[in-house]
């Protein structure tokens, strides 16, 4: 029997950075992670001969440079690239182009509304202004609103002097986008349906809301918070896949000198005298370690890998209630050739990006009202990226491979259990959407793997498939994510914390969860601090 | 993509051409472009030094059909107007132009531009970038119809102390009594010639506004007139060589526009731009009237002020102190180049207000072949532009 | 034209609230009323001879501080303290009953996690009370006693203790149905207890954010947030009010439409003077207090050209459309609730949470619901003017009625909704058509016209967290002073909100006298 000094359950990107501040401090770490492989949702594997998937998270942008810089994930082996060029459909032959020059950006915009032209720069103004005082709170710890102790006290007033720089005015616009709807949202600025659509689409993705939910307005703002060499709402492909962001996170790791087991599956997490003292694997072996940090999701830690008994009254009932509900599906395909869109001119650079089939605000909500309902979306929201265009190693060359990131899909349907028939009709609707626009494009499919939130629960062990660990939502973000009260990393039973996207930020491939716990670890370890501050980037 | 590329390929990122492109397509010898409001639009001809001599010593044309150009028409079209900028457009006479601001509730500056008022339910603004979402905000709840023409009138600037001639020549009978801000009407090639006394350049100059269909026929006719006084067309360095001498502010440089400004206070007020002029609080109402009373009670953060520095170093990005030592910073240099007019040093900065009346020292970074050097160098605060010529307003200007 | 120091535009109950506080306060106030009887939305209105009634039907949570300072009760305004039973109807099941901390039709579980969710919320809504009666500064206040304001509301949330605050904090913006499904098994308790967060407002079960802050604010007088039917109904309510702001000395002239609110400009900037009326007489006042809408007031009454660019266009933003319709059925006979023994309830007929979820979505896409959800009570039970000897009234609140209907509201579509409200009701009140002597639907649009309420909102503007506040009805106006010296506002538009509370005439009745 061995003996660490931390345990970290589950090998996704959050886990491995957890554990690589932590064996960079000194510790002596182990990632357990069931799988044969790691990686958790950014992950990447040859799923058929000559292609790599990113079977879940396909595309990234909020990975923080501080904590990319600091690993040195450059030396092992990890390079971003920013995509460009995506195409948004419309209900019928709409499309609207994104450039990235300000000049062909602006002319297409014009094409489409004079008028949402130019108020697409004030709108590009204040998300980045939003975008920014988010983002200074990213690598902090959120403080207890409910406590008087120094630290929380002086995380309040850098917090409140932060919002105090944007000035009043700005203060009230805040609190406005952060309660509104994405779509009433971009009604202040805009009037042309696709333009809305195609903006509004960030504020659905993985969430169990609508675009007329209030709240939407700010997941819209989680996603394009994040930036690829600051580029505010840039997003990258990591060469290699997603895996790659995974992989030179777990080469820093063992590096440092920390061990990953994979096929390891951890059964419960020990505890004895209040206290986590180690781990027991499914194969009954048992680990110690002074400290057990989960990378899973709050409502598996406390409901599936703990006893009932274990925890303090209450919180297996918070557990239970915390919402993480399964919203999105997932499409991935390997083709024979690169698909040809209806309505989009043949140059190189307009299809190179993704593509957005988002149509209208209305086609949105109407998916959503679908999933309300226990079915997946007849007409669903399409994001998709083919990385192949750009990315010469996930496909073989003149082959492609593309993601398809599909809303909405219910964890259960009104009908009865997921089956491998109701899985494949679902991917089709999504096959047959695309069809619409692409005519030809199901000739050129070699292979197709679909994921509901059925799969994507049972093989990453994302609770109901919810690709952030929890919805984001005020009830669920900053102090309270994941409960009020454990705002901070630390759960309920001494040396227990958490380290995944359950915690504050919340989701997204951004590794800061694993960061931000392991701070706080090594603060109650009374070990010297190794996770960078993030407050080098001027803006 | 196999096929070789085509220009159908990539048709939609097309910049949009001037009506005056098929002769400044030739006479762009450089090929000097840029873009302005999906313009293609010309950073120079062929020498920008030579384009800026030409401007103040003969004449020069400067396209500005990118230039953006709203009408605005409506019995409400006046008040709507009135609320929305700073200045009593009542004020105005019919066919007469003024130069005036506009500004967010916080009294922060949005755009400077120039309203043309034809009648007192037609006017017509003019600004250097778009501006439809503003005027459609500024426009609700008003019987009034906001139309972007500017892809319906072209416009090209005559600057320069021969343009008066130039316009006579090519047969403009009796522009030479339009005052500066004056609009006259001509007959031309079956249409209507509209010219204003106006310009960017604070020399003697006009501006010719002409249905696009005529672009050409108006460059060909101003050509064949100005060729005995040295016309030549001017790109957009001239014009900012010309315009700060004038002391003229521009986006970008003295300003960032409200709307698009992230930082708190990273833009600007019409009081801290020097234009405290333009803003008429004997108007009991305009939008941003009470930000503006309550900052003009407590004096501008900063004031934009006219620099002559020692020295020929131009203090572009310069940082102002109030100290020789550089420790007490109160500014920075928002332009800066060497006047070729009047042989100086010139900046505008934006500076403390406090801080105005003192001493300041520009600390000025400059290359001597690769070698980086630094120089400390006094500022001279001046009250008036660099360069006024009194030909800039004498009615009727003289020929050259 | 003599000169008055208060003219209040609008007397609805936040108007006359004002009118009366101002009066006490040695004001000459007039009170300017365009219908022919005071009361706005509160206020009776003969729908079929014989037959009346008012928008709002019942009386959740007025404020008994103000009811005790306008001594409302010398002028015939009483709290029975007895509240109106909460009853859940759904075909096939026997009703759900709450009756204060009573509750009869759910399992154990439901009955011991109701005491406890009622004990919660109560908690809460005591906590954030006081908030609901006072000026809410400006987050950029720099006056002391400002900046306590929110200070204390920050102490009272922490003196609830370390684990409720955090768990307040938690709560305030779940969505109804996150609040009850975490809470109680029963279905039909579930989208009862919803109720109350979401009618009034674009929000359904599922919609983030508001929903649990209406239903504290509807707590915010305790009693389990249930609502009363006082003696004589919302009537009651507005005549005592209008008895207590005349017997304080403000005039009150019913059938007085304003034409606009009179704006002076001189070189020192605007002030409102007073008004012109349509039949174009002018009066002066010192103040101009606007009762009525927010939009209204700035864009109708005020004119844009009298206000900054951004702060109109806020304006114009505040979402207003109303999302419920109103049914009035004159009956010959008492209608009988299935399983209900005394029909003097405040009946919820909504199966599910999902049945309201569903309803909703019909209307965001312009059309109200074939499935309509529906609030109902009997006034002519409490009010016996409501309706002749023998005879009844029901009144209904119809959800979810879009304010535009995506073909236009007409006779049909007016008709069609109608119907199907009726069979709804029927479905769980037998053979009540047989009873309809006449029948009534006002859609949203109808209320705007008829009560000038813009959309034809109850709450002059939805209440959701974006313009709650120091945010209602927009920055720059919401401490109930406006950007024009001498114009005040005092309608549902300003903090607090909407329902019968009075809040929002007594702040600016405060804010008219600072």
């Amino acid at each position: 029997m061995s003996r660490y000094d931390a345990i970290i359950i589950g090998a996704g990107h959050n886990g491995l950075t957890n554990a690589a501040y932590l064996a960079k401090a000194g510790l002596k770490v182990v990632v357990l992670e069931k799988n044969d492989y790691i990686g958790g949702a950014a992950v990447s594997r040859e799923m058929e001969p000559g292609w790599i998937y990113s079977s879940c998270s396909y595309v990234c942008s909020m990975m923080r440079q501080a904590i990319h810089r600091d690993l040195d994930l450059a030396r092992h082996g990890l390079i971003l690239v920013p995509y460009l060029g995506t195409v948004n459909f419309g209900d019928g032959d709409e499309r609207l182009f994104a450039y990235h020059d300000e000049d062909a950006a602006d002319l297409e915009l014009r094409r489409h509304s004079p008028h949402d032209a130019d108020a697409m720069h004030r709108f590009q103004s204040d998300l980045t202004r939003y975008s920014q005082l988010i983002r200074k709170t990213l690598m902090r710890t959120p403080p207890d609103p409910t406590s008087f102790r120094l630290r929380d006290v002086r995380e309040f007033i850098y917090l409140a002097k932060q919002f105090w720089s944007l000035g009043e005015q700005e203060v009230y616009e805040y609190i406005r986008f952060f309660t509104m709807s994405a779509a009433e949202y971009l009604d202040d600025y805009f009037e042309n349906e696709l333009i809305k659509g195609a903006m509004a689409s960030p504020g659905i993705i993985g969430t169990a809301l609508g675009v007329y939910s209030p709240g939407s307005a700010y997941i819209l703002l989680h996603h394009v918070m994040g930036d690829v060499d600051g580029s505010i709402g840039a997003w990258g492909l990591a060469r290699g896949g997603m895996g790659a962001i995974s992989h030179s996170i777990a080469s820093a790791l063992q590096e440092f000198g920390g061990e990953i087991r994979t096929n390891a599956p951890v059964d419960k997490i020990r505890v004895q005298n209040g206290k986590s003292t180690g781990v027991v694997l499914e194969n009954g072996d048992e680990l110690d370690a002074a400290i057990v940090v989960s990378n899973l999701d709050a409502k598996r830690t406390f409901t599936q890998v703990m006893d009932k008994g274990d925890l303090p009254d209450g919180i297996y009932e918070r557990a239970k209630n915390f919402k993480i509900r399964g919203s999105s599906g997932k499409v991935n395909i390997a083709l024979s050739g690169l698909p040809k869109f209806t309505g989009v001119p043949d140059n190189p650079y307009l299809n190179r990006g993704g593509q957005g089939f988002t149509g209208s605000l209305e086609t949105m909500e109407r998916a959503y009202d679908c999933w309300k309902r226990g079915r997946w979306s007849d007409d669903p929201f399409i994001e998709s990226v083919i990385p192949s265009v750009w990315d010469p190693t996930v496909a073989p060359a003149g082959k492609h491979w593309m993601s398809n990131f599909v809303q909405y899909c219910p964890p259960e349907l009104a009908d009865g259990p997921w089956t491998p028939e109701k899985r494949d009709a679902f991917g089709k609707t999504v096959i047959d959407k695309i069809e619409r626009y692409s005519p030809g494009f199901s000739d050129l499919i070699v292979h197709m793997e679909v994921r509901t939130p059925h799969e994507i629960e049972n093989e990453v062990g994302l609770t109901e498939g919810n690709i952030f660990q929890g919805e984001l939502t005020i009830d669920q973000l900053f102090f309270n994510r994941p409960f009020p009260g454990y705002g901070q990393y630390r759960m309920p039973v001494k040396n227990l914390y958490m380290c995944g996207s359950s915690t504050h930020p919340g989701g997204g491939v951004s590794a800061v969860c694993g960061a931000n716990a392991a701070r706080e670890i090594l603060l109650d370890l009374r070990r010297p601090n190794t996770v960078p501050e993030d407050d080098f980037y001027d803006e | 993509m196999s096929n070789p590329p085509t220009a159908e390929m990539f048709a939609g990122e097309q910049l949009k051409l001037s009506a005056f492109y098929p002769r400044a397509k030739v006479l762009n010898v450089r090929n000097a472009w840029a873009s302005w409001n999906g313009y293609k639009f010309a950073n120079y001809y062929y020498e920008p030094e030579y384009e800026y001599f030409c401007i103040r010593n003969q004449c020069a044309t400067y396209d500005i059909c990118a230039m953006q150009k709203y009408s605005i028409r409506g019995p409400d079209a006046e008040t709507m107007l009135n609320r929305m900028v700073t200045r009593d457009i009542t004020k105005f006479g019919s066919d007469r132009v003024g130069y005036t601001v506009w500004c967010t509730d916080a009294g922060r500056l949005i755009d400077d531009g120039t309203i043309f008022k034809f009648a007192d339910d037609n006017y017509m603004l003019t600004c250097g970038a778009p501006m439809t979402a503003w005027l459609a905000k500024s426009a609700f709840g008003f019987d009034v119809e906001v139309k972007d023409i500017t892809d319906e009138l072209a416009g090209l600037s005559l600057q320069g102390p021969t343009s008066c001639a130039v316009l006579k020549k090519m047969g403009l009978a009796g522009i030479e009594t339009a005052k500066p801000f004056d609009i006259r009407y001509f007959d031309f090639h079956g249409d209507r010639l509209m010219v204003s006394r106006t310009g960017f350049t604070g020399d003697l100059g006009y501006e010719l506004w002409i249905d696009p269909a005529l672009g050409v026929e108006l460059w060909d006719d101003l050509y064949a007139a100005g060729a005995d006084y040295g016309i030549q067309p001017f790109g957009e360095e001239a014009t900012n060589m010309a315009r700060l001498e004038a002391a003229f502010i521009m986006p970008g440089m003295e300003f960032n526009e409200a709307l698009q400004t992230v930082h708190f206070e990273h833009d600007q007020t019409p009081f801290e731009l020097d234009l405290g002029w333009l803003v008429d609080f004997k108007k009991p109402h305009f939008s941003g009237r009470q930000a503006l009373l309550e900052e003009h009670r407590r004096g501008p953060k900063y004031t934009l002020t006219k620099l002559d520095i020692e020295g020929n170093r131009p203090a572009e990005d310069a940082h102002i102190y109030a100290n020789k030592r550089c420790t007490k910073e109160v500014g920075y240099v928002t332009s800066a180049m060497w006047s070729p007019a009047v042989k100086a040093n010139i900046a505008l900065a934006m500076i403390r207000t406090e801080a105005i009346d003192g001493p300041l020292w520009a600390e000025i970074y400059y290359d001597k072949e690769l070698r980086q050097y630094s120089r400390v160098a006094r500022c001279t605060r001046k009250t008036k532009p660099f360069w006024t010529p009194a030909r800039a307003r004498a009615t009727p200007p003289a020929d050259y | 034209m003599s000169s008055v120091d208060s003219i209040i535009v609008g007397a609805g109950h936040n108007g006359l609230v004002c009118a009366a506080y101002l009066a006490q306060k040695g004001q000459r106030v007039i009170v300017l009323e365009a219908a022919d009887e005071v009361g706005g939305l509160a206020g009776g209105r003969e729908f079929h001879p014989g037959f009346r009634a008012s928008i709002a039907h019942s009386i959740s949570h007025f404020s008994t501080k103000i009811a005790a300072e306008l001594k409302l009760a010398s002028h015939g305004y009483t709290v029975t303290g007895e509240s109106t039973p909460l009853i859940g109807l759904a075909a096939g099941r026997d009703p759900v009953i709450i009756n204060g901390r009573d509750i009869t039709g759910v399992g154990n579980d439901d009955r011991t996690a109701y005491a406890a969710y009622v004990d919660e919320l109560e908690h809460y809504a005591k906590a954030l009370a006081p908030a609901w009666t006072e000026i809410i500064p400006r987050i950029g206040s720099q006056r002391f006693s400002e900046v306590m304001t929110f200070a204390k509301i920050g102490l009272r949330l922490r003196r609830l203790g370390k684990q409720a605050m955090a768990e307040f904090l938690r709560v305030a913006s779940l969505p109804a149905r996150d609040l009850v499904d975490e809470r109680f098994d029963d279905d039909l308790l579930k989208a009862l207890l919803c109720w109350d967060g979401l009618i009034g407002s674009r929000m359904a079960p599922r919609s983030p954010n508001s929903a649990v802050l209406a239903m504290l604010y509807r707590m915010s007088e305790g009693n389990a947030g249930q609502h009363q039917i006082a003696a004589g109904g919302t009537s009651a309510l507005v005549n005592a009010l209008r008895a207590a702001a005349e017997a304080a000395g403000a005039e009150i002239r019913t059938g007085c439409s304003v034409e606009n609110i009179t704006i002076a400009g001189d070189t020192d900037g605007l002030s409102a003077t007073g008004v012109r009326l349509r039949d174009g007489e002018s009066l002066a006042a010192d103040n101009v207090i606007s009762a009525v809408d927010s939009k209204r007031t700035f864009l109708n009454l005020v004119g844009v050209q009298y206000l900054d660019i951004e702060f109109s266009n806020r304006i114009r933003r505040i979402r207003t459309d109303g999302l419920v319709g109103k049914l009035h059925l004159a009956l010959d006979s008492l209608p009988e609730f299935r399983g209900v023994d005394a029909p003097n309830g405040r009946f919820i007929i909504a199966d599910t949470m999902d049945a309201i979820e569903f309803a909703f979505d019909d209307s965001k896409y312009g059309r109200p619901s074939t499935d309509p959800v529906i609030e109902c009570v009997i006034p002519s039970l409490n009010d016996p003017q409501a309706a002749p000897d023998g005879k009844h009234v029901l009144s209904a609140h119809v959800m979810y009625v879009p304010y535009r209907h995506k073909d236009g509201w007409s006779e049909s579509t007016r008709t069609e909704i109608q119907n199907a409200a009726i069979n709804a009701i029927e479905r769980v009140a037998p053979k009540l058509r047989d009873s309809i002597v006449h029948a009534e639907f006002l859609t949203p649009a109808d209320i705007e016209s008829q009560y000038g309420a813009t959309g034809g909102h109850w709450h002059h503007g939805e209440f959701a967290m974006d313009q709650m506040l120091m945010m209602r009805p927009t920055y720059g106006a919401a401490q109930y002073s406006t950007p024009i010296p001498g114009l005040f506002l005092a309608s549902a538009g300003s903090h607090p909100g909407g329902d019968l509370v009075g809040a929002a005439g007594h702040n600016a009745a405060q804010a008219v006298l600072r």
